[in-house]
């Protein structure tokens, strides 16, 4: 108990190495204290190595940012859709347009690709759904259906479809974005004619 | 997997498929496998979303499903799949070194489709192939057909596994979902089409190049109706085959390195013919008799066949020990030491990135170290001849940064510090790890960077491809210089000046990325086989 009160016994400021063999002799003075954080990035003592280049450099590197602009296009990138709306508060005829272009969205996402993996994706589709409920299996059955029959209308908008997607699809989000601002905007007033 | 692995899948995933494929996936690689009901339920998208996603991950081979126990599927994600993501275009460049145009399109378009078969590759790689030539010509489907045997047939592509063709008929429902097989012997067996046909330009419908007859055009549309022959065969690049590929390449360029062209070659020509016996993952390829090495030399090299005996003869007795003499038979039996290769790679790369950060004296210490394998401190500042205060600080510091380990041996059993031993070690399979994983950190944060560049010069960026349609829209209608000028003034000086140092700096961090990605392929290979070796 004496040697436990307050450590100012006998045992005080000893370490269990020996401090001269990690370089700090006796006397000298302790590195100063540190007041702030370590520096976000580390001093850089050595300058890096310059990268390769050259023909076979450059040209993986227009390859490499070639394929992500193309991927960008391609059917399998999916963009975040537009919420649902309430289509209480919105006038009617507002719903079957939207409808119409949001069908022709699910076209674009989907098979722009060739008859066979459509198919196959329809396969797995359908394989997926036998594990939903009835509900959920209706909508996307009938969402299949009315792919395949516009599928045939879609060669003449195709042409339209691709313009679209060259452009920023976010400009067509917020195209759609714009109803439903109007619906909020117009709130009681419905006699206001809707542009 | 590791919070880098998976950041940096986020961040390929979000790249190149959007945010809903991204949380899909990265939620499959964290909690790995799982049913789709959970996965809606835990990430909170609905449940069509999620359909999508996972269809487009199954599609690209990055996602695997499995039928569990009452009928159950789960889906499993595929992290290191997604990784290699990154090395798509090194892929596409060595298809284009070894199969020129054609063949580095029918790769393209496997890798960005994911699976295709084998005649939609064909039709699309002509009809782009028919873009690019001048006009009049187009590209023959037999051409390309040709050029997918022969990828075929050198392994470079190959057959996924495909629907079973049940005979009996169950009278229980069908599975939800399939168990798709693959045959070892027809994996890349080349299905026997005839695909006649030419690539189609994608201009108007009027003007047909190569002046194909009307006729030939309700034909096309009757394509689409008729059954494609080869249905349900799909084929996806094999990328195990590249990597091998990748890894001869490496192991043929340090022998150039250390020795010179000649002995390159004969090295080159020893994993030419092991490349179809040799497993991707096998210690040493199969003995080749030194004979064998001289017919299958390449033509234009004319060496005799004793100069070839003393460079083999060199190469097997070279300390790094690329290549063993494993019998005397025939001239003399020949392997390479894949393995001892890889580790040799990759200890090389250690060294160089010692050098690079730490400086020369440094390296010296950590080659020395490493040839010692256990060294005490002053055994490592008499060895290094570098100054005592000097060599205590960088063993410090490449202790800090765990390229070097510390063993302790005590000599008392109550482990006392000032009885102990402490011995400098490189533990090379623990270095390569820590560094993968650093590696894995820069190329997320190099892509990371480059995204919040592109996204600060939004404005500019897309100004300037404004102002760009604008003039080829003007260039195509034939508008005069005055007027070209003009909408070229558009872009301020300045402005132009941003533009430049942007593109600059999104080229070095793409280079950047490219550079980084060649390094975790050494040190990945050298980790797995190390992995299987133990």
């Amino acid at each position: 108990m004496a040697s436990r009160g307050g450590g100012r016994g006998r045992g005080r400021g000893q370490l269990t190495f020996n401090m001269e063999a990690v370089g700090i002799g006796k006397g000298d003075a302790l590195p100063p204290p540190t007041l702030q954080p370590s520096p976000l990035f580390p001093p850089l003592e050595f300058r890096p190595v310059p990268l390769p280049s050259g023909e076979e450099g450059e040209y993986v590197l227009a390859l490499k940012q070639e394929l992500r602009g193309a991927m960008r296009q391609l059917p399998y990138f999916i963009r975040p859709a537009v919420p649902k709306r309430d289509w209480r508060r919105l006038p009617r005829e507002l719903k079957i347009r939207v409808r119409k272009l949001q069908k022709e969205r699910i076209t674009i996402l989907l098979p722009k690709r060739p008859h066979k993996t459509s198919e196959d994706k329809e396969e797995t589709i359908q394989k997926l759904e036998t594990l939903e409920k009835k509900e959920e299996e209706v909508t996307s059955e009938e969402d299949e259906e009315k792919e395949e029959e516009e599928e045939k209308e879609e060669e003449e908008e195709e042409e339209y479809d691709e313009e679209e997607h060259e452009e920023e699809t976010d400009y067509i989000m917020s195209y759609f974005d714009n109803g439903e601002d109007f619906g909020g905007d117009s709130d009681d007033n419905m006699d206001e004619a809707i542009y | 997997m590791t919070q880098a692995e998976i950041k940096l899948c986020s961040l390929l995933l979000q790249e190149h498929f959007g945010e809903i494929v991204e949380k899909i996936g990265v939620h499959l690689i964290r909690t790995g496998s799982q049913p789709l009901r959970v996965i809606a339920h835990d990430t909170g998208t609905s449940l069509d979303q999620v359909k999508k996603a996972l269809c487009v991950l199954v599609q690209h081979n990055l996602v695997s499903y499995q039928v569990h126990k009452r009928g159950v599927v789960e889906y499993e994600a595929q992290c290191s799949r997604v990784l290699r993501m990154l090395r798509y275009p090194r892929y596409i460049y060595t298809t284009k070194t070894l199969y020129s145009d054609t063949g580095e399109l029918i790769v393209e378009e496997l890798l960005l489709n994911g699976k295709l078969t084998m005649s939609t590759v064909v039709k699309k790689v002509a009809d782009r192939l028919t873009e690019t030539m001048e006009d009049g010509k187009t590209m023959d489907y037999a051409e390309v057909s040709n050029t997918f045997v022969r990828l075929a047939d050198t392994h470079f592509v190959q057959r996924c596994p495909s629907v079973p063709t049940t005979e009996n008929s169950d009278p229980g429902p069908p599975p939800p979902a399939p168990t798709l097989v693959i045959n070892e012997k027809d994996m890349y067996l080349v299905p026997k089409l005839s695909l006649i046909g030419k690539g189609k330009r994608r201009r108007s419908s009027d003007e047909d190049a190569a002046g194909e007859p009307k006729a030939k055009r309700p034909k096309h549309t009757t394509d689409n109706k008729e059954p494609i022959p080869d249905d349900g065969i799909y084929w996806q690049a094999n990328l195990d085959r590249f990597h091998q590929h990748f890894r001869d390449q490496a192991i043929v360029s340090a022998v150039a390195n250390r020795m010179d062209q000649t002995s390159s070659e004969i090295v080159r020509t020893m994993l030419r013919m092991s490349e179809i016996t040799t497993s991707s993952s096998a210690a040493f390829t199969q003995p080749l008799s030194s004979n064998e090495i001289f017919r299958s030399l390449p033509v234009g090299y004319n060496i005799s066949k004793q100069v070839l005996d003393q460079y083999l003869t060199l190469l097997a007795d070279d300390p790094l020990e690329f290549v063993g003499k494993s019998g005397d038979s025939g001239g003399g039996m020949y392997v390479i030491n894949l393995h001892k290769a890889l580790a040799s790679l990759a200890t090389a790369t250690l060294e160089s990135v010692v050098q690079e950060r730490f400086g020369s004296r440094c390296a010296r210490i950590f080659r020395l170290v490493l040839q010692k394998k256990h060294l005490e401190q002053k055994q490592v500042e008499d060895f290094a001849m570098i100054p005592a205060k000097e060599a205590k600080d960088m063993l410090y510091k490449m202790l800090s940064e765990n390229f070097i380990s510390l063993q302790e041996i005590p000599k008392t059993p109550d482990h006392a510090p000032s009885r102990t031993f402490y011995l400098y070690t490189v533990n090379i399979l623990s270095a390569a790890r820590m560094l993968l994983h650093r590696c894995y950190k820069s190329i997320a944060n190099l892509i990371e960077r480059r995204q919040f560049e592109t996204k600060e010069n939004k404005r500019l960026l897309e100004k300037s491809q404004r102002v760009e349609a604008i003039i080829a829209s003007m260039q195509a209608t034939g508008a005069e210089e005055a007027q070209l000028q003009e909408i070229e003034e558009m872009i301020t000086a300045p402005e132009r000046q941003q533009l430049e140092t942007l593109k600059r700096n999104v080229n070095k961090l793409d280079a950047s990325e490219i550079q980084v990605d060649e390094t975790i392929f050494l040190l990945e290979s050298y980790i797995e086989c190390t992995m299987k070796r133990l």
